[in-house]
């Protein structure tokens, strides 16, 4: 919530500081500048880089400054670390009353708490040491080496000399101090607004982790390993959703049999997302290679053939008459009209199919796997390394815009025409 | 001695509501080797149906069309077509499209070059061999048409509105380069088209069709094609005769249209 309330605080502010320096800097010259109406004029809508940058800065200034990473000077307040002490007013049975101290002592985020001895100091309440993880609530056990026990009858009256009960809560500077339903101490050390390495690691220890893999591997495979299958198992089921899917889309869009036939089927298992046919595949299949890339072809299959069939209906009429009309057969028109026509539609298909297809690994390498980058972030998850599941969701969104890029290169080396006509 | 005959075309479309429509009605001509002709018509009179039974897209309800003495069952290259427009190849580049036709037929690549390069020439499109079609304008494009329908040397050239997507001052530039095409080829051409003036300048012969049941309605021989081939066709418009005929023609067809529109209107 709190980082909720800062990431649109930092979006308003950089938008403000930025017009400002902008209307003092220069002004616009181009074309749009000159249009009275921009409001609702699409075509005079950009995306403003400077906007794009301080975006990406946005995320990495919040994300250092709720993890106290060290790369950035600001943070948000952070859990208390530490030693920090308070006393307690113990209260015998026959009313006399003692204090003592107790010394706490608090590491920083996911270091060990060491145990560690103090002098018990004088009277029938003896000072004690206490070792407290940082940012949750411990219980004090203080009556181990007093002299009147709980059991006895005693109990604690005061905190650092201010009363308190059971649903007292005392304040003592570097956390607060409550007393359990049997009456014992329980100390929370202050919490403050950063997160637990454990929920969000700072972004250089998600980098350190990533040339840690990177070198040693994880899980028996490098994280190129982990990686490559991922990729080798899309490629291979998309590969051969494109060889059975591009022939039966054309088929469909040829013949009136082929396109009864396969229409319910196609129609029907289009809108079945991929990941609910994963128990199925596995039941059929098994959890290995065969069962990934069958449900990867079952991802492709249907965004190809329905990319392939909307190509040829695509066809306008006058360039197949055309053809004919100079002469070439059926099969030169199927050659060098229907499928050099089709290739825009199969490369808008092929992206989809690709990214649904990246998705589907993913999400069936957490489902099983020995390898992957899906297999790699859910065994991360289950030992709460968190800054693998972080790096290895960043790797994966790496991976899928770059498949993404590549695509539309592709397209636009191989289909210039798209778009015209 | 190439010839055309049309012999008692009947096209009747049968609509899924069970009704028919009548597109064409005993349509007879007769096409000389050379001849021009073009074809006009309010909408709806089946000049388009007509074009396409032709070109052998469509058969006809009844009678024949015989090219050359054998009879027409389909699209072959015999009968080319130049098309309004979209019917370029964008995958191929501006002489890849001219030819085409030569290259379905396995005709050598040497060879293929001399045609194409020949008639790249006479459409002015030598510089632009070797671009995309759909980097060309619309008049460069119909140049392309045009030149990609001579390089297969059909026996009928058959035009549906091939100029009918551009520009006033494109379109009669086009017009000569048509009247040109046609002189130096000899070619027979049936060309259809909406302008009256187009009609009139691009025709020996002018048919104009009348609609339900689509019918030739008027048959005009004009001097104005010929005398097109060596003159201005600004010249030819303000020539004896032309005026007087685009009157004639116009309110032909006005009478037509405002006939088809009391007939909707009874109906209605």
């Amino acid at each position: 919530m709190i980082v909720l309330l800062f990431y649109i605080g930092l979006f308003g502010g950089a938008f403000f500081i930025v017009y400002t320096l902008r209307r003092g800097l220069h002004a616009r010259k181009d074309f749009t500048s000159l249009k009275t109406v921009t409001f609702g004029d699409e075509s005079a809508v950009r995306a403003d880089r400077a906007a794009s940058i301080i975006s990406v800065l946005v995320i990495f200034v919040i994300w250092a400054a709720f993890t106290g990473s060290k790369l950035f000077p600001i943070h948000v307040p952070g859990p208390f670390v530490g030693d920090t002490q308070f006393t307690y007013t113990l209260e015998n049975a026959d009313g006399s009353t003692d204090e003592a101290t107790v010394f706490v002592r608090v590491p920083a985020f996911g270091e060990e708490a060491e145990k560690f001895e103090v002098e018990p100091g004088s009277g029938f309440a003896k000072d004690d040491a206490f070792a407290a993880p940082a940012g949750r609530s411990s219980t004090i056990l203080f009556d181990k080496n007093d002299e009147a026990k709980r059991k006895d009858g005693a109990k604690i009256i005061a905190i650092n000399g201010m009363p308190i009960g059971p649903d007292i809560k005392v304040d003592t500077g570097d956390g607060a101090v409550r007393l359990t339903g049997k009456g014992a101490i329980s100390f929370t050390p202050k919490q403050g607004l950063q997160m637990n390495p454990i929920w969000l690691p700072a972004p250089e220890t998600v980098v350190a982790r990533f040339f840690e893999i990177a070198s040693e591997g994880y899980q028996n495979f490098s994280l190129w390993e982990h990686l490559g299958w991922s990729l080798l198992r899309v490629v291979a089921g998309f590969v051969a959703g494109a060889l059975v899917g591009i022939p039966l889309g054309y088929a469909m869009g040829l013949s009136g049999w082929f396109r009864g036939w396969f229409d319910p089927i196609v129609e029907f298992m289009r809108p079945v997302p991929p990941l609910a046919l994963i128990p199925l595949v596995i039941i059929w299949f098994g959890i290995w290679e065969t069962g990934k890339i069958v449900l990867l072809f079952l991802a492709a299959l249907w965004i190809m053939t329905i990319a392939a069939r909307a190509g040829v209906s695509g066809v306008n009429i006058s360039k197949i008459h055309a053809a004919y009309s100079l002469g070439a057969s059926k099969w030169q028109i199927m050659r060098y009209v229907i499928m050099p026509n089709s290739l825009p539609e199969i490369f808008t298909g092929a992206r989809v199919a690709m990214g649904v297809c990246w998705g589907t690994v993913v999400a069936a390498e957490l489902v099983a796997a020995q390898k992957g980058a899906g297999m790699m972030i859910i065994a991360a998850s289950k030992f709460q390394l968190t800054d693998i599941v972080i790096m290895g969701i960043v790797m994966i969104g790496i991976i899928g815009y770059g498949i993404d890029i590549l695509m539309r290169k592709a397209e636009s080396w191989l289909v210039p025409w798209k778009g015209q006509s | 001695m190439p010839e055309l005959d049309i012999v008692d075309l009947s096209m009747r479309f049968d609509l899924p509501n069970g009704s028919s429509v009548q597109a064409l009605q005993d349509v007879s001509l007769n096409l000389k080797e050379g001849e021009l002709m073009s074809v006009l018509g309010p909408s709806g009179c089946g000049k388009t149906t007509l074009l396409n039974i032709v070109a052998g897209f469509l058969a006809p309800t009844s009678g024949k069309i015989e090219l050359n003495g054998h009879l027409v069952k389909g699209p072959d290259a015999e009968r080319g077509m130049v098309f309004q427009k979209g019917a370029l190849f964008e995958w191929m580049n501006v002489r890849e499209n001219v030819d085409f036709g030569p290259r379905m037929k396995g005709m050598p690549k040497a060879e293929r070059d001399q045609i194409s390069g020949h008639l790249l020439d006479v459409v002015g499109l030598q510089d632009f061999k070797d671009k995309a079609v759909y980097e060309l304008s619309g008049g460069m494009q119909q140049r392309v048409a045009l030149a990609r329908c001579l390089a297969n040397e059909p026996d009928v050239i058959l035009m549906d509105e091939p100029l009918g997507a551009l520009d006033a001052l494109t379109r009669e530039k086009m017009q000569g380069l048509v009247l040109k095409l046609w002189k130096e080829t000899g070619k027979t051409i049936i060309l259809i088209t909406h302008s009256v003036e187009e009609a009139l300048l691009l025709g020996e012969r002018l048919i104009v069709m009348a609609p339900r049941p689509g019918r030739i309605h008027r048959e005009y021989n004009l001097p104005f094609a010929e005398r097109g081939v060596n003159a201005d066709l600004r010249d030819v418009k303000k020539s004896e005769g032309f005026a007087e005929m685009r009157d004639e023609i116009l309110s032909m067809i006005w009478e037509m249209e405002e006939e088809i529109m009391g007939r909707t209107e009874q109906a209605g």
